[in-house]
């Protein structure tokens, strides 16, 4: 495996016998154990699994069988995705003492029906509350294009691996932002799709009402390649949705004539870095999205979405609080135990925000097809800095990385996160491009033109 | 602010859920429960009607 090949390249060359399967892992493997001491993106590496997986794959193709459409591509995992026979940390020491996972979570399993090779577990920070990438218990997964920053969370070990070439393909899960935060700090094209449309079956959950998960890539072709092998229903996932598949591969090339694209302005258009609007100006010109609308309600949403975090999530861990707290990583019990004392009436309003914000916007797209809006309010931080400056005002670092992710999820909208570059910055900043519920096609549509036209990118960072 | 007393509402609430609060837990909480305060006045202040529904059963 060439560092730089995408997943659709060396599906391309495994199909036509030009490279093995075991050749692509084996480099894999090689690329993972020279660059993760330093930047520690995995936290397991499943080598056995893998080897024995390519080797069977290889014998399917000289068997005269199709190994699918992501022949022989490696891929990773952020930690809460069951593996069979490991724990599923999601970032916790407390996982540690759970029985191995029985089976592998569905995505894994569909993206390896589809040829893929999973190759290990991605850090992460710990059960997901976090946009920082750091983790008390296994250290900081770092940023490949400037190790001592932050490679943005909760997926951090996800965009670390994808950013430093480790793999072409992660996956990651998103509540408020985590897969749209790293892609923004490491340079990544990453897919949260639409609420219910990927299984979440076999994944250690966070806010259920709010989590998704999804890939991410260094180009957009592969978002889409390992977006379309991972859709279909799923009674395991209750949340999932029944409908059938709806591929987009081949909708990539159709460019965006006829796309009605708009800045998202109001609450999207202030309280961040100039870098951050910066980037929106780039891609709303390359697309002469001149036009910018106010989104209504954004930040109730976003408080709303806040609160029903604090509360579903210290829900889901009360019990290990009270049995377990000395085993949390200090920032997130802290947040956990907080969350716990959050009134009732507040999370029952927040609830009904947002269906009220759904509306909302489900009129607004009425008018647009796609919005525009940063995907984190300035450049990766520094690992372990705790405030910021934003808009002339001190902010705490680890809650405010996703003031703009956050009213996005709160009600399931698709994005794609879109990687933009600045001459003499050495660190990118990503932009989301938001479309209607369902219409991942749209999103990955715009992303593919503003690829085609060389405005956004994700390259592999220079070894540092 | 208001004369929210961050500090009082962990003292009577942990008791109340079962929850240890460690003396060095207690700055973390605090500040959390500041910025939830905060995040929640935005929420709070937002005029439903008494018919307005959640969305128990999710679909985008």
């Amino acid at each position: 495996m060439m560092v730089f090949d995408s997943a659709a390249a060396i599906a391309r060359a495994v199909k036509s016998r030009t490279r093995t399967a075991r050749a692509e892992v084996v480099d894999c493997l090689a690329r993972i154990a020279a660059l993760n001491p330093t930047l520690n993106a995995f936290t397991a590496v499943t080598e056995e699994r893998a080897l024995r997986r390519a080797d069977a794959l290889d014998a399917a193709m000289a068997a005269g069988r199709d190994p699918g459409p992501l022949a022989g591509v490696p891929f990773g995992v952020k930690n809460l995705f069951d593996i069979e026979g490991l724990p599923t940390l999601a970032g916790s020491k407390i996982n540690r003492d759970l029985p191995p996972a029985h089976a592998d979570a569905t995505l894994i399993a569909r993206l390896e029906e589809a040829g893929a090779i999973l190759v290990g577990a991605l850090n992460m920070g710990e059960y997901a509350y976090d946009f920082t990438g750091e983790n008390a218990h296994e250290g900081p997964s770092r940023n490949p294009h400037a190790p001592d920053h932050m490679s943005g969370g909760s997926s951090g070990g996800s965009g670390t691996a994808l950013a430093a070439g480790m793999v072409p393909l992660a996956l990651g899960s998103d509540t408020n932002g985590s897969i749209r935060v790293p892609s923004s700090f490491c340079g990544l094209f990453g897919l949260k799709p639409t609420y219910g449309r990927l299984s979440r079956a076999n994944s250690f959950p966070f806010v259920s009402s709010l989590d998704h998960l999804g890939p991410f890539a260094r180009n957009v072709e592969d978002l889409a390649l390992s977006y379309d092998a991972m859709q279909g229903p799923d009674a395991a996932d209750p949340a999932c949705t029944p409908d059938g598949i709806e591929p987009v591969g081949w909708l990539l090339g159709r460019g965006v004539d006829g796309l009605r694209i708009a800045r998202a302005g109001g609450y999207f258009a202030r309280g961040a870095d100039p870098a951050a609007f910066a980037a929106v100006d780039v891609v709303a010109g390359a697309l002469g999205a001149d036009r910018s609308v106010d989104v209504p309600l954004a930040a109730e949403a976003r408080g709303a979405a806040y609160l029903i975090t604090m509360a579903e999530g210290a829900s889901l861990h009360l019990d290990r609080l009270k049995t377990r707290h000395g085993d949390f990583d200090p920032d997130v019990r802290d947040r956990l135990l907080a969350g716990a004392m959050i009134p009732g009436a507040w999370v029952a309003k927040a609830q009904k925000i947002r269906r009220l914000f759904r509306a909302r916007m489900l009129a607004l797209f009425q008018e647009v097809d796609i919005l525009l809006a940063p995907a984190t309010p300035c450049r990766a931080p520094r690992i372990g800095q705790k405030t910021m400056l934003l808009d002339g005002r001190e902010m705490a670092v680890r809650p405010n990385l996703g003031v703009f992710t956050q009213p996005i999820s709160f009600i399931g909208l698709p994005v794609v996160s879109v990687p933009i570059w600045t001459k003499g910055e050495a660190l990118p900043i990503g932009v989301q491009v938001i479309a209607p519920p369902w219409r991942e096609d749209l999103a990955l549509r715009v992303a593919g033109e503003l690829e085609r036209r060389g405005v956004v990118m994700a390259p592999v960072a220079r070894p540092q | 602010m208001s004369d929210f007393d961050a500090e009082a509402m962990i003292d009577a609430m942990a008791p109340f859920l079962g929850l240890t609060v460690e003396d060095d837990y207690r700055a973390g909480i605090v500040q959390h429960l500041n910025a939830a305060w905060i995040i929640a006045q935005t929420v709070l202040a937002l005029e439903l009607k008494d018919d307005a529904e959640p969305a128990p059963v999710y679909r985008p």
